[in-house]
């Protein structure tokens, strides 16, 4: 690996135990800034448990992770989001009574109408309303870019599974991220769609934003991703291109079973 | 449904929609009274007493539509709420050194500052109840509040806290005698609007009658307020909040900020309808605030539709004037036409004739009327369990979104998607 890695997450020996049960022992891995980085193992292999780490629902129980610079070990869900890394989920959590547009009008930090008094107050509701507009401008923006600007008024409990899974990613991205992280974003959803979000995935990260993906479908991680990452029994089994991950016997154990 | 279809095209409009109601009980109350034989006196104050209680009921219910209705929070512990703005403005207000003899003493504060007092101090007893509950998941808010509620209920009752002195200052809640409240909101109105003299009613009935139009006022402007915190930015997270909590934090939103603010001013206009309500009524006293007063504001939300200011409204309405107040206006109208005045002590002298019967059942109207609520709480659960209004979707943000689609997106659109925004203009109805 060369030096001038510009690494934006770094997770160093992250542990976390459920009782008796060690869900993650020790991982330690990065992801390079501008990079689709595919996070696969078995199941039972730690991988949501550690997005969980990372992203603040579970408090690690030991380890570090370092985001864009700043320590955000054990911080809130919310705090983590607001610092740049926001996640979706392997079930897309739309707000299903809310219309796709106000899921997306949700997003945006530094809201200034979500202090309760300025939403309230007679005069000072102007900015309010002014920087609504923008946000709905935005948002239309990004329904146009995910080609979705024709479900803005559906409530989007009414959306198809793989309209949800754009949906939410469409919703992550409103948050004007440094990086995502997507928990297995193709699940259930249709080929041709599924061939849509990862030219959408491309054109984003071309635009300069990172991702971290976790995924069951090989195929999908070994053509996309320029860099992946195995876990296995909650560590980190092996760490490479995708070329070298095909070539590694030790992943070929993990996914048939064997002793490592 | 082509029925409702149309009622909603007359109603297009919120307003209309209320007034109309309205309207219609005070045809409904005037038209019973007049044809039974109610004196002039007796309808107008049959019409004012119908206003106060829609009124009161609308405030309460807007209250807790914000709690319920927006964030999802399950607060059972409204009277409690109302119970503090009330004590708390009563002991603000009331006289230093009081005339009449038994009376406690209060700080003897001008009224606007008790009301204001009184706000905040259910604000906080809000912040106190939510503090630790909201970490916790609905179910745990709701225990906490209905037991602060008696807990604020029955300290108010404490011998006590009759009548202590802090720092040479001697005040107190009256213990279960209650506190008699000679500055009230009602007073105030009334010294300020003095009633007009010479028309065919008692100067009580005008005085009831003016503080009743200020509180439809106050109406108007709980819903501005709850409006204009609804369809903002705020209002977006507190509905993602009743939806998805998790999901909302994900996006960086402080979940358990929202809640507690979003609690604290939903407290904070409870204990405002409390001092309106109870306090206006120149005495308090802790049996006023019993876990039932809880529950009939909800079931007025329940019937209105939890999520719609306008339905939370026309719940209030609804409930008090049909459910709550109807039967014993109806029962008051039937005595006073008939001219009824037995009194069956039990079901089996009721069943000697159908005077006795009629006689027992008019007498027994306060419990019947429950029976009546219940029927409609089951016919609404089986057929609209949304409440009347509760499929009603108000857009959650501060500047109109819905029918703003880009002209590149506008054909797709418009195929598959009721516009249901559209007759707006109401200009094709009739």
């Amino acid at each position: 690996m060369s030096e001038d890695r510009d690494v934006v997450l770094d997770v160093h020996g992250l542990e976390k135990h459920f009782g008796g049960i060690t869900a993650v022992d020790g991982a330690s891995f990065d992801v390079e800034r501008g990079t689709l980085t595919g996070l696969i193992g078995p199941n039972g292999a730690g991988k949501s448990t550690t997005f969980h780490l990372i992203t603040g629902i579970h408090t690690p129980d030991a380890g570090h992770v370092t985001f864009d610079g700043h320590d955000i070990t054990g911080m809130e869900p919310h705090q983590v989001a607001n610092e740049g890394l926001v996640r979706t989920f392997q079930i897309a959590r739309e707000l299903s009574e809310m219309t796709v547009l106000e899921n997306l009008m949700l997003a945006p930090k530094g809201q200034e109408g979500e202090k309760l008094w300025k939403a309230i107050t007679p005069g000072v509701r102007s900015q309010v309303v002014e920087q609504e507009e923008d946000v709905l401008d935005r948002a239309w923006d990004t329904l146009e870019f995910f080609e979705i600007e024709h479900l803005a008024e559906e409530e989007a409990g009414n959306l198809s599974g793989g309209q949800r899974k754009l949906l939410e990613l469409a919703r992550a991205l409103m948050t004007d991220p440094d990086m995502m992280l997507l928990d297995e974003p193709f699940a259930g959803v249709n080929p041709t769609l599924e061939n849509r979000l990862i030219d959408h995935l491309h054109d984003l990260r071309e635009d300069g934003y990172t991702f971290l993906i976790v995924e069951h479908d090989m195929d999908v991680i070994m053509n996309n991703c320029e860099r992946v990452i195995v876990m296995h029994q909650g560590d980190i089994l092996a760490d490479g291109t995708p070329q070298d991950i095909k070539n590694d016997d030790r992943v070929i154990e993990a996914y048939l079973g064997g002793e490592v | 449904m082509t029925a409702r279809e149309t009622l909603e095209g007359i109603f297009d409009n919120d307003l209309k929609l209320v007034v109309g109601f309205m309207a219609t009980l005070w045809v409904v109350y005037f038209v019973l009274g007049a044809v039974l034989g109610y004196d002039v006196n007796g309808i107008a104050n049959a019409l004012r007493g119908l206003t106060f209680w829609a009124a009161v009921y609308a405030l309460c219910v807007l209250a807790l539509n914000l709690h319920w209705g927006y964030a999802g929070l399950f607060n059972i512990g409204v009277a409690g709420f109302m119970a503090v703005g009330a004590y708390t403005m009563a002991i603000a207000v009331n006289p230093v050194n009081p005339t009449s003899s038994g009376a406690i003493p209060g700080f003897g504060l001008p009224l606007p500052v008790g009301i204001v007092i009184g706000m905040i101090a259910a604000a906080i007893v809000g912040l106190i109840a939510a503090l630790p509950a909201l970490r916790l998941r609905a179910d745990y808010l709701a225990i906490v509040t209905i037991g602060i509620s008696e807990i604020i209920r029955l300290s108010f009752k404490s011998v006590t806290l009759k009548e202590f002195t802090v720092l040479g200052k001697t005040f107190g809640t009256g213990g279960g005698s209650g506190l008699v409240i000679d500055n009230n909101p009602a007073s105030f109105i009334n010294d300020f609007l003095p009633a007009p003299s010479g028309l065919p009613v008692t100067q009580s009935v005008i005085e009831g009658w003016i503080y009743a139009i200020a509180l439809l006022g106050f109406v108007a402007l709980f819903y501005w307020t709850l409006a204009r915190v609804g369809n903002s930015p705020f209002g977006r997270v507190l509905r993602a909040i009743r939806e998805d909590e998790d999901a909302a934090s994900s996006l960086g939103k402080n979940t358990p900020r929202f809640k507690v603010k979003a609690f604290m001013l939903g407290c904070a206009l409870m204990g405002l309808a409390g001092m309106l309500w109870q306090a206006s009524q120149g005495f308090v006293n802790p049996g006023t605030f019993k876990p039932e007063l809880t529950f009939y504001i909800w079931i007025a939300l329940i019937i209105g539709g939890a999520g719609s200011n306008t339905g939370s409204v026309l719940g209030g309405l609804l409930f008090a004037g049909v459910l709550f107040q109807g039967p014993l206006y109806v029962k008051n109208v039937v005595e006073k036409a008939l001219n009824i005045s037995g009194n069956p002590e039990s079901l089996i002298a009721a069943l000697q004739g159908p005077i006795e019967f009629l006689a027992y059942t008019l007498n027994n109207m306060g419990a019947i009327r429950f029976i009546f609520t219940g029927v409609v709480l089951i016919w609404l659960m089986q057929n609209r369990p949304e409440g009347l209004l509760g499929h009603r979707k108000e857009p959650a943000a501060a500047i109109p979104i819905l029918g703003t689609q880009r002209e590149q997106g506008a054909d797709a659109v418009q195929a598959d998607s009721i516009p249901d925004d559209a007759g707006s203009s109401g200009g094709d109805e009739q």
